[in-house]
């Protein structure tokens, strides 16, 4: 067998295998998947934010062509059904759990906001299925709503949950305050921000959709659902809702067109059409549409917080106060809980050597959509507060703000290093990335590109974010003792075949990161099999042994960990055969990128000569060993992965309209070891796109009713090619100490990054209006209502 | 969307003829008709294509005017060599219109009788003061735009072409809906010789004219002339993208921005 080609191994851009199928549009969505004597589901689903249910009759359409059968809260409670579970538990200050009210899959007595399911009406078409839902009749007696976290809280509002005292679902902390109070009480200079974390809504290019089956001769139930887990959703369904034990419920989630953390979850549509399918022993499928997507995904971010900085004479970080409100929604989607404090608190060190942080979290139920993980999930939040609040600071102390940064960084030579809100740092060089970021966009020379912008009549800023975050999640150990109710380790098997090609099973999803090009080139590298034989097979509960999916950035760090680790049994046992058809000791025997050896000699096998032993085993040593050459690990990591860096944003804004630009991006990320650069820069640019969403364009907008105001894409702004400026993305690699891969993680970092470096330009671009906070986003209206009050200012 | 009969008549008195049925609709580019379909706003009993009429499509010059058939797409007038010798300010317009797919499918006849307040083309033709051809009549633009998606045409009267008067100048300038990219606020301006003419879309329930700047750009055709005049922000439209305030504001900015481009 020929050696690898070395430019398949880790560090080559090898083009995404997917692609090709991609491409040509034989990709496979679950939309796609058409069964015999299919059915077809339409949710009814609440129109008001909060109402009481007086009654849904479904007579009228159940009578209507094509319907076979119509369903309602009230039949899933006559099977005892359980409600959607939530994944995570948190505890409040007194140590007592968070408020966790049931989420039926059907609303039974009440509605808590816009797109709650109501019933579902299932036909032999899909518009004979909307025909009737249209035809049921639900008796609402509405009720007055809380749409925003304020009107949640304030005395006397609508009660969304009963048993919930002020729709307050925790009021958790972390840190000493008493030490925090001492360090504020020290300090020279206290600066102070208000800030909102705008909601998201994710909208994935392809909307959600399940497909149930059931086999009358089997008693086996198939879900396909565009999920990033679906071992992840076989438990919570099987096991919290419908009742179904593993090993008779398989979960399949074929291609899948973006998730970006909005379909992580479990959702009352596919419990719907399982459960059905198995009442009607017929396929059962639901596919949402673009409005239904926007009322019924979760939803991302929306935060409102207080932060407090204490400093010392010379700009030194003293302590970091900070007060959250969280909006959950109306109800806790699956990993909810987790988002604002484990994976937000805790990040409020930053990169920055903070010796005392407090946070306080006050989680919110409000009649809007349930809010969860979305791209970053928590850490844009901290991000975006950290590096506002460090501009504001080097404005009040008349720091520059690069300096300010940089005599507060975590030393170079401090890792590991125990931040004072439980996450130990393992590496890290944050100078290195901010001194690469400051050349690559030329920080130095931007009062000329400012003074020519001026004669333009534009206003041009530059601003910068040195950022971390953690992923690559989790210690199982760890996790669970923070309130998780799930391990989070990963799966992968690798099946060397007689031939000698490789099926890689691994728990990790792909549905857009490019797994099967990735995965493929760690094997390439490690087992010296050509990328074009390793298949990646991913999303099917029936042939991956388990798995946790993908999201937190963790498929390489912890899914590729699994897999390096199958390899490395893989590797051990064709020793071993290598040893007996080589007659040599197996401590003599080298490996090396698909070549055993007896070291100090000429004499090797390939590792098609081991497959073709272990599966053909006339001389092998069969008293020893089993034969076959397919190993399964799982890899529960050590601890967090750290990636971190700087991001600069560069924008113009016109004074006329108040239209920002953004002139140019960069990005330089320390993700850890590289495998594909060019799959770590789509990642990077990708997120980048999604920060600049963020900042300048998305706005989830309610109506005090609880009305979505933003309910399409003609009133919600999904960044367009052209609101995106030429990314320049590059990496500066301290290797992550705690895998053996040396990866860190890209999914995440360009979203996380990228918000407050675009918000500190806009900010600065607007120097001469004097702005302290700016929400996002930056649209034109709000950049104008400034620039005009600014000069309505000046002009009294 | 809900069922409903579809006809595809040849010509105009054939296809007002089927529209005769009240609750019957016609359809063009479809850019507008079926979404509102798909999303179930509309209930049609049946759709009357008039994409097969021949009568209605094609650009030709007459006289001093160009005159466009209401089923030329949006990228037709976009390209054509006529309209950009002629009203280069009318080809920018509708070169700029949504995407290229909706620039592929969208047709005149459907833009105006729709009369979006946000749409682009009614600016221009209220802003050139063009007329419309229907089945039954003619009616000038200052006649015809009623109100938010509202026309003088009857329910069963079909928009055949336009006629664009060739003027001397000609500007538009917008401000796009961040989300929609359609008109936030727009600025159509032409000049022939002392008349001026100025249509604002997209900021208000309706296309209208702004008298005060066609008389300030009647007496110094320039942008400065325009610069100060500020619209009213009274009836102008606020919704979560932007006031009316800013609206009214962006209303006098494009107009400098049209004068500018109509040199
Ligand atoms: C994504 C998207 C973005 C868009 N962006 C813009 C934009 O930026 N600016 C803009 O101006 N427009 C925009 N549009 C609208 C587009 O230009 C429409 O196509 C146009 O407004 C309607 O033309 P149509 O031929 O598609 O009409 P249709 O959808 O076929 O019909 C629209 C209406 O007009 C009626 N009608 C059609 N033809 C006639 C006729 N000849 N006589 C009488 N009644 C008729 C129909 O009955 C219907 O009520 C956008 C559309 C989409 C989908």
């Amino acid at each position: 067998m020929n050696v690898v080609a070395p430019f398949e191994g880790i560090g080559a851009s090898v083009r995404r295998k997917e692609d090709f199928r991609f491409i040509q549009g034989r990709g496979a969505y679950t939309d796609d998947f058409n069964r015999q004597g299919q059915l077809h589901a339409w949710i009814v689903r609440s129109p008001h934010a909060h109402a009481r249910i007086k009654g849904v009759d479904t007579s009228a359409a159940a009578k209507m062509p094509g319907v076979v059968a119509v369903f309602t809260g009230a039949d899933m409670a006559k099977d005892n059904l359980g409600g959607l579970p939530c994944g995570w538990q948190i505890h409040n200050k007194d140590g007592s759990p968070m408020a966790e009210p049931p989420h039926p899959v059907l609303a039974v007595d009440k509605v808590r906001h816009v797109g709650d399911p109501v019933a579902v009406a299932i036909a032999a078409t899909r518009e004979q299925a909307r025909d009737a839902a249209e035809a049921i009749a639900v008796d609402y007696e509405v009720l007055p709503a809380a749409a925003t976290m304020a009107d949640a809280l304030k005395p006397g509002a609508p009660v969304i949950h009963d048993g919930v005292a002020n729709n307050l679902c925790y009021d958790w902390h972390i840190g000493d305050k008493a030490v925090l109070d001492q360090a504020f009480a020290g300090a020279a200079k206290v600066v102070s921000l208000d800030l909102v974390n705008n909601r998201l809504i994710p909208n994935a290019m392809e909307p959600r959709a399940a497909l149930g089956e059931f086999d009358r001769t089997t008693g086996d139930y198939t879900l396909t659902t565009t999920s990033q887990n679906p071992h992840v959703i076989r438990l919570l369904m099987g096991a919290n809702v419908l009742h179904i034990p593993e090993s008779k419920l398989r979960v399949v989630a074929p291609d899948v067109g973006g998730g970006f953390g909005s379909k992580i979850y479990h959702y009352a549509e596919e419990a719907i059409v399982t459960w059905s399918a198995g009442k009607l022993a017929r396929p059962v499928k639901w596919t949402a549409d673009r409005s239904e997507s926007f009322m019924s995904d979760a939803h991302g971010r929306d935060h409102v917080s207080k932060a407090e900085l204490a400093l010392d004479a010379n700009g030194k970080f003293l302590g970091l106060r900070v007060h959250t409100y969280a909006n959950m929604g109306a109800y806790l989607s699956t990993f909810a809980p987790c988002v604002p404090t484990y994976l937000y608190a805790t990040l409020l060190a930053g990169v920055y050597t903070t010796p005392v942080i407090y946070c306080e979290v006050k989680a919110v139920f409000t009649n809007t959509v349930p809010v969860d993980a979305y791209r970053g999930a928590g850490r844009p939040e901290a991000t975006f507060l950290l590096e506002r609040l460090m501009d504001v600071a080097a404005k009040e102390t008349g720091i520059d703000r690069v300096d300010l940064r940089r005599r507060n960084f975590i030393p170079t030579d401090a890792f590991p290093y125990q931040t004072p809100v439980a996450l130990q740092y393992d590496s890290g060089n944050y100078h290195a990335t901010l001194d690469q970021a400051l050349q690559s966009a030329d920080w130095a020379g931007f009062e000329a590109r400012r003074a020519e912008a001026a004669k333009r009549g534009k206003l041009r800023g530059i601003g910068c974010s040195t950022y971390l975050e953690a992923c690559g999640i989790a210690p199982s150990a760890v996790v669970g003792s923070l309130g998780a109710r799930a391990g989070l380790y990963e799966v992968g098997t690798i099946r060397v075949h007689p031939t000698g090609s490789v099926t890689v099973l691994t728990g990790s999803h792909s549905h857009g990161q490019g797994h099967e090009t990735t995965f493929a080139q760690l094997v390439a590298d490690r087992l010296g099999v050509p990328v074009a034989q390793v298949d990646v097979v991913h999303g099917d509960t029936a042939k991956v042994p388990f798995g946790m999916g993908t999201y937190g950035s963790r498929s390489l760090a912890v899914g590729g960990s699994a897999m390096v680790k199958a390899m490395d049994k893989i590797i051990a046992k064709g020793k071993r055969i290598a040893a007996h058809l080589m007659e040599a000791s197996v401590d003599d025997i080298e490996f090396d990128r698909g070549t055993f050896r007896v070291a100090g000699t000429d004499r090797t096998k390939a590792l098609v000569d081991i497959s073709v032993a272990a599966y053909v085993p006339h001389n092998y040593p069969i008293d020893e060993l089993e034969p076959g050459l397919e190993e399964t690990a799982f890899y529960d990591p050590k601890n967090f992965t750290y990636p971190g860096g700087c991001h600069i944003a560069e924008v113009e804004i016109d004074p006329e309209t108040g239209q920002v630009s953004v002139a140019n991006f960069t990005a330089v990320d320390d993700v850890g070891r590289v495998i594909n650069p060019m799959i770590v820069e789509g990642q990077v640019q990708g997120g980048v796109a999604q920060g600049i969403g963020q900042a300048l364009l998305e706005a989830c907008v309610y109506d005090a009713d609880g009305q979505l105001l933003s309910g399409s894409m003609m009133d919600y702004t999904m960044p367009r090619a052209d609101d995106l400026p030429p990314v320049s993305v590059a990496t500066h690699t301290t290797l992550c100490t705690h895998n053996p891969l040396g990866v860190k993680g890209c999914g995440e970092v360009g979203a996380i990054g990228s918000p407050p470096a675009v918000i500190n330009a806009v900010v600065d671009a607007l120097r001469d209006f004097n702005v302290r906070s700016l929400d996002m986003p930056a649209t034109p209206a709000k950049i104008w209502q400034i620039i005009n009050g600014g000069r309505r200012m000046a002009a009294e | 969307m809900y069922d409903f009969a579809y006809h595809k008549p040849a010509t105009v008195a054939d296809a007002v003829k089927l529209l005769a049925d009240p609750d019957a609709k016609a359809i063009s580019g479809g850019h507008t008709l079926l979404p509102a379909l798909k999303h179930r706003l509309n209930k049609p009993s049946a759709l009357v294509d008039l994409s097969g009429i021949a009568e209605l499509k094609g650009i030709r010059r007459a006289g001093n005017a160009i005159v466009i058939g209401a089923l030329t797409r949006h990228v037709e007038v976009a390209t054509s060599a006529e309209v950009k010798a002629a009203i280069p300010a009318l080809a920018y317009l509708a070169s700029h219109i949504g995407d290229v797919q909706v620039r592929n499918r969208g047709t005149l006849g459907g833009s105006v009788s729709n009369n979006d307040p946000a749409a682009d083309y009614p600016a221009a033709v209220l802003g050139l003061g063009a007329t419309i051809h229907t089945s039954s009549r003619k009616i000038a633009a200052d006649d015809f735009f009623l109100g938010m998606f509202t026309t003088a045409l009857e329910p069963n009267e079909i928009l055949t072409a336009i006629e664009f008067p060739i003027v001397d100048k000609a500007g538009y300038a917008k401000m796009k809906n961040p989300a929609s990219r359609y008109v936030m606020a727009g600025v159509f301006v032409s000049k022939s010789g002392g008349n001026v003419r100025v249509a604002v879309n997209g900021a208000g329930p309706c296309v209208f004219r702004q008298a005060e700047m066609e008389k300030a750009l009647a007496a110094n055709w320039s942008p400065e002339a325009v610069a100060g005049i500020k619209q009213a922000a009274g009836d102008l439209n606020t919704d979560i993208h932007g006031s009316a305030e800013y609206r009214a504001h962006l209303v006098t900015v494009m107009a400098k921005r049209a004068v500018a481009a109509a040199g």
